[in-house]
């Protein structure tokens, strides 16, 4: 192998909604490959909070989607992609302790209204689009150097 | 007593009883056992000492290093630290006063209750959330295990250690120093000894994690000593020795008693290594919210499920509750109820447990990620049944083993057997007996018509 050849690994999970069987797979696998890897334990857990949230949005408020990673050794680049409702205020959503989840997905101990805030928090880039009535997609990239 | 790095375990291997088999690779929650030429090897970086393969070998090839009774002799003095487990190994008309009292009678010169270091833990770990110096949520740093399962596997949660020696290190440190004082003896001329109901506890005691030297010499295992107990307890004939300790201190050998100790409400309690690892991945996730303590131990039912005990820890549980219960009534605090410990004005020493992150695929990311790539290649061409015959817990374990060079795809009984087959067919070509045969195979049919 090449010195300098700078390795990518992808990975892709398909999301439906409230498939509470499947929650939390992929930000799991996400977390042991990350970790496997030797990243930095903060750089580890930044991402899979992160992924683990964007994961969540799209099993409770969209119909399905899909959640895309790719890792190089410099950063790790996360795309959530889902077919649903879209938000129709962006900024709204952003805020802490905003949410729109009905009652039965609060009792299951979702719904704070803290998982987009918290993906900006922990991300080290952050882009969220959304169409209402068409779906939602977010970037998020954490850098694996010192964060 | 201050351990070299490179790593102790008490958990060993009976090189001689071990026929390879496969049963403890499958239950070791770190992955770190493998089966290598016919015999269990343990990776001495993963491992966290929690006994579970010692209870899943049918042949007992895996045992604790514990310390032998001739020890005792190295000492001028004498003093064992029962742990509450031990009092819920006899029977219910059998009390504590008499175990202790059935310690001496077997030799030691003196006892020290490890519940009463429990106590006091107990009690700084309250006035450390009192006075905000502890916010949650913080982990119990009792079980050693549990301990050594963050340090390896979830580093990050090491700062969420409890910063205190643990109760059986506290009692110890004060058994050591009262009677240094009562006798007027060098203190190392006292042998202080844990009696332990598990492994992780012996690996504390000669390889701390803390930052801190043990202050105990040497462990015997409860088992060891139960025999010798049991009959120290018929000599005593009834005659109890007096216990200090309180309910509280004794309840941390059973679940749910630390959390009642350093009472606070809001409280986790989680038992068995599984259910450890994932609540503590709950934890990382940060999903465990609100939650001031984390009461975690290895074994099934706390301590009283430890490998080293002798009756069912169920069985146990039971005992020891009722103990509790009768102990529960004593309520003078404990500087009353032992003056001469008030005078040590003794102070919790503080621990400080660093992270051992486990190896990853490659010291360079970037050599992980070539090896990642490559275990998955291998694995897709790996049956997928999880035999455990290659001597690695999963397929997955094996095509990583093998992207590092560790072990090679032949050790795959159902690939070795296809290369078998194939080379087979190669040798049967090259000799020709292929066409041969089949010239044969040919004259026959044809005859049959
Ligand atoms: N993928 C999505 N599709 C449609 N709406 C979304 C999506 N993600 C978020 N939202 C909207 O944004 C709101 C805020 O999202 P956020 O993740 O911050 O909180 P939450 O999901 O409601 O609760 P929590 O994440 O704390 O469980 C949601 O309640 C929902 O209305
Ligand atoms: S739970 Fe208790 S007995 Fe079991 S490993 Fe931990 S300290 Fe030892
Ligand atoms: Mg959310």
């Amino acid at each position: 192998m090449e010195e300098n050849f700078e390795q990518t690994i992808s990975l892709q999970f398909e999301l439906k909604s409230h498939d509470f069987v499947q929650a939390g797979e992929a930000s799991s696998e996400i977390r042991r490959r990350l970790k496997k890897l030797g990243f930095a334990s903060d750089v580890v857990r930044r991402a899979a909070i992160a992924a683990y949230e964007a994961e969540m949005n799209v099993i409770i408020h969209a119909r399905r989607g899909r959640l895309q990673v790719e890792i190089t050794p410099r950063q790790i680049l996360i795309i959530a992609q889902d077919e649903g409702p879209g938000i129709s205020n962006i900024h709204q959503a952003m805020q802490e302790g905003f949410t729109t989840a009905p009652d039965m997905i609060r009792e299951l101990g979702f719904g704070a209204g803290m998982g987009l805030p918290n993906i900006r928090r922990f991300a080290d880039e952050f882009n969220i689009s959304s169409c209402a009535g068409e779906g939602t997609s977010l970037k998020i990239v954490i850098y694996a150097g010192e964060g | 007593m201050i351990s070299v790095r490179g790593y102790f375990h008490s958990v060993r291997l009976d090189r001689e009883k071990c026929t390879g088999c496969v049963n403890c690779i499958k239950k070791c929650p770190t992955e770190a056992i493998r089966v290598r030429h016919g015999k269990a090897e343990i990776n001495e970086q993963k491992c966290i000492d929690c006994g579970e393969c010692i209870g899943a070998c049918p042949r007992k090839a895996k045992y604790v290093e514990i310390d032998s009774l001739e020890l005792l002799n190295s000492y001028k003095y004498t003093i064992a630290l029962p742990p509450p487990s031990l009092y819920g190994q006899f029977p219910p008309s059998v009390t504590p006063g008499q175990i202790l009292a059935a310690l001496i009678d077997l030799g030691f010169d003196d006892v020290f209750e490890v519940a009463v270091g429990a106590e006091i833990v107990a009690a700084e770990t309250r006035r450390l959330f009192r006075t905000g110096e502890l916010k949650g949520p913080v982990i119990s740093s009792n079980c050693p295990a549990v301990v050594r399962l963050i340090q390896v596997r979830f580093p990050e949660l090491t700062k969420r250690i409890l910063p205190l020696d643990p109760p059986s290190e506290v009692a110890g440190r004060i058994a050591r120093q009262l009677k240094s004082r009562e006798l007027g003896m060098a203190e190392e001329d006292i042998g202080v000894f844990y009696l332990t109901p598990c492994a992780a506890k012996v690996t504390s005691i000669k390889a701390p994690e803390g930052g801190l030297p043990s202050y105990i010499d040497g462990a015997f295992s409860i088992q060891q000593l139960f025999p010798l107990i049991s009959r120290s307890l018929k000599n005593v004939q009834g005659r109890g020795r007096q216990q200090r300790a309180s309910g509280l201190g004794v309840g941390f050998g059973i679940p749910g008693g630390e959390v009642k100790a350093v009472g606070r409400e809001n409280s986790l309690i989680v038992e068995g290594i599984g259910n450890v690892d994932n609540a503590l991945e709950e934890l990382e996730m940060g999903h465990i919210e609100g939650i001031d303590y984390i009461e975690a131990k290895a074994c099934n039912g706390g301590c009283v499920g430890g490998i080293l005990n002798v009756v069912n820890g169920y069985v146990a549980q039971v005992r020891l509750e009722r103990i509790v219960r009768e102990l529960d009534q004593v309520h003078e605090p404990l500087e009353e109820r032992w003056p001469n410990l008030a005078q040590l004005n003794f102070k919790v020493p503080r621990i400080r447990v660093e992270p051992r992150p486990m190896q990853p695929l490659d010291s360079d990311i970037n050599g992980a990620m070539a090896k990642m790539v490559a275990a998955e290649g291998i694995l897709r061409t790996l049956p997928g049944l999880d035999c455990g015959a290659c001597g690695a817990p999963s397929c997955k374990a094996l095509a990583e083993d093998i992207a590092q060079g560790k072990s090679n795809a032949n050790s795959c009984i159902f690939i070795l057997r296809e290369r078998i087959m194939a080379l087979g067919m190669k040798v049967y070509n090259l000799a020709g007996i292929g066409t041969r045969m089949e010239e044969q195979r040919g004259d026959k049919e044809e005859g049959e018509e």
